[in-house]
């Protein structure tokens, strides 16, 4: 029982992590109809300027604040340089030219960190565990990342939802003729909204790196499971996002958990370790193939695009 | 009497408050030319979408020949021989017009799962293309690609491709969108020599052309048959003139 | 929903493009001989190095099937290169040395994949139908790592290439380069008479303008879905070849950026055109055997090149041989 609301809870700490990298993901996609397969990148670099950071400061808040500093410059300058390019064209060439970006960091962050990935140190106040309910310890670090992931979440939220910043981004979403034709910056407005999507990811890959990893190709695999969650929660959704991010958050982290073993109920012992792993890292898409039977414009598909 | 080719039965469609199709219900009998008409936002694009398929009504059916064809899918309807043209000219713009109304044509001769012959010197689906593009009379452009037409030719062909799937009725939205007085004419002389072979439901703005060549007109307003009747009938109508009139005052636009 | 684009220009018969013809040519002659330079020389590097091009550009020409002349951008496509390998690996490990057993079952079991990916994805599009393809080839990618019988994320050695009998030797590394060229060949052709048939005007149809196809009375997504088994099994055959050439399976041969890779090689040749997918094939896995030679960071200007082909280079190299030529 122990074990299982602390798998609930991992799976809820994964999915916000997921959702910080799916609204950036799903923001630019809606705004900029930009799919942006380096968006992994941005979240690998923000892990590495963290440990970077870290060990010249020492402090872990001010590697964090300085990472996503970076990474919010890094986006910028990347929209400016690169990416505003390819607005507006076939999304075979967004997918082209991303991932040529996608390599191009992979190799940069190999040159100037080297192959071996780093480490960031857990902040020593939060090396405990927490009781949160009476019996039932979750380390504490894992408890900052999901509180501090809603937060900025709710943060993003009211955002875009009451602030005069947010509500261009919205009309951009929904038209963004209009929106540079009310005489707004559009390029600026661009460049912010990439900006912004590249420091959740920065800011997540922050998060995550002292109990998971700070290594070349991190990106790419959340960055997949980012996409899957943006197609069961429903393309260009924010709230979509957020939902699918637990649910699918949840169904990967409970998946392992517990599939190999309910599988060594079922089958032979053989069959059930050399199915299990398998199988559980399935899950995820078995989900989300399920959902392309029974609903396949998603869970709260945004309205017209 | 004969039964109705067509059979619109208080079709409604909703989209979220606006109500674009409000019981609508109208009878065609086979042969007629029926034109549809409405100042704009009356909901006739809606119209098209419930009867091409491409709209689902919330309420009401739509019978072809006397089957139920509400619920079927878009291709089922152009092979059961409802055909229509696009508003906005829909075409294989990387492709000649020839090539564009054989694969019309090919559509509704037997499958395509055929991997190996080349469909490009198959005669029988280039003769009866060639036929199509003559009767629009674009025989001689036969071998220009689509995106090097001009905006009349295009509109023409929009109706050679609905003519090479043979259909048993015409939809028609708005053929004439975008043409100028000449274009216009020849579209309508086209139209007179289509009218009489099969039947043919009209959505046109040209007044001139509707009142030439319908035998009878149906008039839409926010989405509600307002009136139906003959030529002459409509012209005389209050609700029809209020309709029009009204309109001219307010902006309205779709 | 953005439009799908465009192959820049319609599909001409060969014979009627003289500089591209000439390239094409050139090219072919210089693959078809290229056994006789190595033995001459001794170099059998250049025959391995080519040999997998020629496998992988066939992995190329099946995409291009469904991306050039479909539309349908699948970045999923190098799983069934991974299908095929395994297939073909797992035969061999539990004892099945016959290729006449583990070729079929390779292409067969990646037909199957392809038609469950398919009618899974195929009523989506655009972004969608490119990300979910992705996802199901990152299922198939995590479910070979998690097969600790036949290697897991370490892989799997192939003892024994395919047995034909006495038909054809393919540890012979001559015949195995001329077999994996027939076979290329093979798939041009296949792919030439498929593109003018009925099938093949559907399917460009559909690329070209899907509402209206359906319109006018054609179920697109069937003939969608058939040109998609048809490029996964084709796949699949490539698997099986790239399978017997490394004589090793891993779970790194449907590593999703195998996926970009593959789409590479067609952007770069150019969509949507017979040859192209060779001549991606052939200038991508070169400009890779170069950078690495050159650098020791060779994805630092691969990386860029690609994005400069993105934004810059619309036709591929097919269209830069056209655009000389026509204009």
């Amino acid at each position: 029982m122990l074990y299982f609301i602390e798998q609930c809870l991992n799976g809820v700490q994964l999915g916000m992590l997921l959702f910080l990298l799916a609204a950036g993901l799903t923001l630019v996609f809606g705004i900029m109809d930009l799919v942006n397969l380096a968006h992994g990148s941005l979240y690998m670099l923000g892990a590495y300027f963290a440990a970077t950071f870290a060990i010249l400061t020492g402090s872990f808040v001010a590697a964090l604040v300085l990472a996503v500093a970076a990474s919010l410059v890094a986006g910028m300058v990347l929209e400016v340089v690169a990416i505003r390019r390819l607005y507006g064209r076939s999304h075979l060439d967004h997918v082209l030219g991303t991932f040529g970006l996608l390599l191009f960091f992979n190799e940069l962050v190999r040159l100037i960190w080297g192959p071996a990935g780093m480490t960031l140190p857990l902040p020593p106040q939060m090396l405990s565990a927490v009781e949160i309910i009476p019996g039932i310890y979750y380390p504490m670090y894992r408890l900052v990342i999901i509180l501090a992931t809603v937060a900025v979440a709710a943060l993003l939220y009211l955002m875009v939802m009451r602030t005069r910043i947010g509500m261009l981004i919205r009309a951009g979403a929904a038209n963004r003729e209009m929106v540079a034709a009310l005489g707004v910056n559009i390029n600026l407005l661009y460049t912010l909204v990439f900006g912004l999507g590249a420091a959740l990811a920065g800011f997540a890959g922050v998060m995550q790196a002292p109990i998971l990893t700070v290594q070349i190709g991190m990106g790419e695999n959340i960055l997949i499971l980012a996409f899957v969650v943006i197609i069961i929660g429903g393309i260009g959704s924010i709230r979509g996002a957020f939902v699918a991010s637990l649910i699918v958050g949840l169904i990967d982290t409970l998946g392992r958990a517990f599939l190999p073993d309910m599988l060594h109920l079922a089958l032979s012992t053989n069959a059930a370790a050399t199915l299990g792993p398998a199988l559980s890292s399935m899950s995820i898409y078995m989900l989300m193939a399920a959902v392309l039977i029974f609903r396949p414009e998603g869970l709260f598909p945004a309205a017209s695009r | 009497m004969t039964s109705p080719l067509l059979q619109i039965d208080r079709l409604t469609r909703r989209f979220g408050g606006v109500i674009a199709a409000d019981a609508i219900t109208l009878d065609i009998p086979p042969g007629e030319f029926h034109a549809v008409i409405g100042p704009n936002g009356a909901g006739k694009t809606t119209l098209v979408g419930l009867l091409a398929g491409e709209v689902a009504p919330q309420e009401g059916a739509i019978r072809f020949e006397r089957s139920d064809i509400t619920r079927l899918p878009v291709y089922r309807r152009s092979r059961l021989g409802l055909a229509r043209s696009f508003q906005i000219s829909s075409l294989f713009s990387d492709f000649t017009a020839l090539e564009n109304v054989a694969l019309a044509t090919q559509a509704h001769r037997g499958h395509s799962f055929r991997f190996w012959r080349d469909a490009r010197r198959e005669a029988a689906l280039h003769k009866p293309a060639q036929a199509a593009l003559a009767r629009v009379g674009l025989a001689a452009r036969a071998h220009v690609r689509v995106d090097r037409m001009s905006h009349g030719e295009r509109r023409q062909l929009e109706i050679a491709m609905a003519l090479a799937t043979t259909p048993r009725m015409l939809l028609l939205d708005e053929p004439m969108a975008g043409m100028g007085p000449e274009e216009s004419a020849q579209m309508v002389a086209t139209l007179r020599q289509l009218k009489g072979t099969m039947t043919i439901l009209l959505i046109e703005h040209d007044m001139d052309a509707v009142f030439a060549l319908a035998d009878r007109i149906t008039v839409l307003v926010y989405g509600r048959v307002i009136a139906s009747g003959r030529p002459a009938a409509i012209k005389a109508d209050a609700a029809v003139r209020q309709a029009y009139l009204g309109e001219k005052e307010s902006s309205g636009h779709d | 929903m953005t439009a799908s684009f465009d192959p820049p220009l319609e599909h001409a018969p060969v014979s009627r493009l003289n500089g591209r013809t000439a390239f094409i040519v050139v090219m072919l002659a210089t693959l078809a001989l290229l056994p006789v330079y190595t033995t001459l020389t001794g170099d059998s590097f250049v025959m391995t190095l080519f040999t997998r091009v020629l496998i992988l550009a066939l992995g190329a020409v099946s995409l291009n099937l469904i991306m050039g002349y479909g539309g349908m951008v699948s970045f999923g496509h190098a799983a069934y290169l991974g299908i095929g390998g395994y297939a073909v690996g797992i035969l061999a490990k539990e004892g099945i040395g016959s290729g006449f057993v583990q070729w079929p079952v390779a292409i067969a079991v990646s037909a199957l994949y392809a038609l469950v990916v398919g009618v899974l994805s195929l009523r989506t599009r655009g972004v969608y139908f490119i990300m979910i393809t992705l996802a199901f080839a990152q299922m198939i990618y995590y479910v070979a790592i998690g097969l600790e019988r036949y290697g897991g994320d370490d892989g799997l050695t192939i003892y024994q290439r395919s047995g034909f009998g006495g038909l054809i030797d393919l540890n012979n590394k001559t015949v195995f380069y001329y077999l994996c060229f027939a076979l290329l060949m093979a798939g041009i052709y296949l792919v030439s008479r498929l593109i003018n048939s009925r099938f093949g005007l559907v399917i460009r149809g559909t690329r070209s303008n899907e509402r209206r196809m359906r319109a006018i009375g054609f179920p697109t997504f069937r003939y969608k879905l058939v040109c998609f088994v048809i490029a996964g099994a084709l796949c699949g055959l490539a698997g099986a070849l790239l399978a017997n050439h490394t004589s090793f399976i891993s779970p790194a041969l449907m590593h999703w950026t195998r996926s970009g890779d593959l789409i590479v090689m067609v952007v770069l040749g150019g969509l949507g055109s017979l040859f192209g997918p060779l001549i991606g094939a052939v200038a991508f896995l070169l400009l890779e055997e170069v950078l690495s030679r050159v650098t020791e960071y060779p994805d630092l200007i691969l990386g860029p090149v690609l994005l400069l082909v993105a934004i810059y280079l619309h036709g591929g190299i097919e269209g830069l041989l056209q655009w000389r030529r026509h204009d």
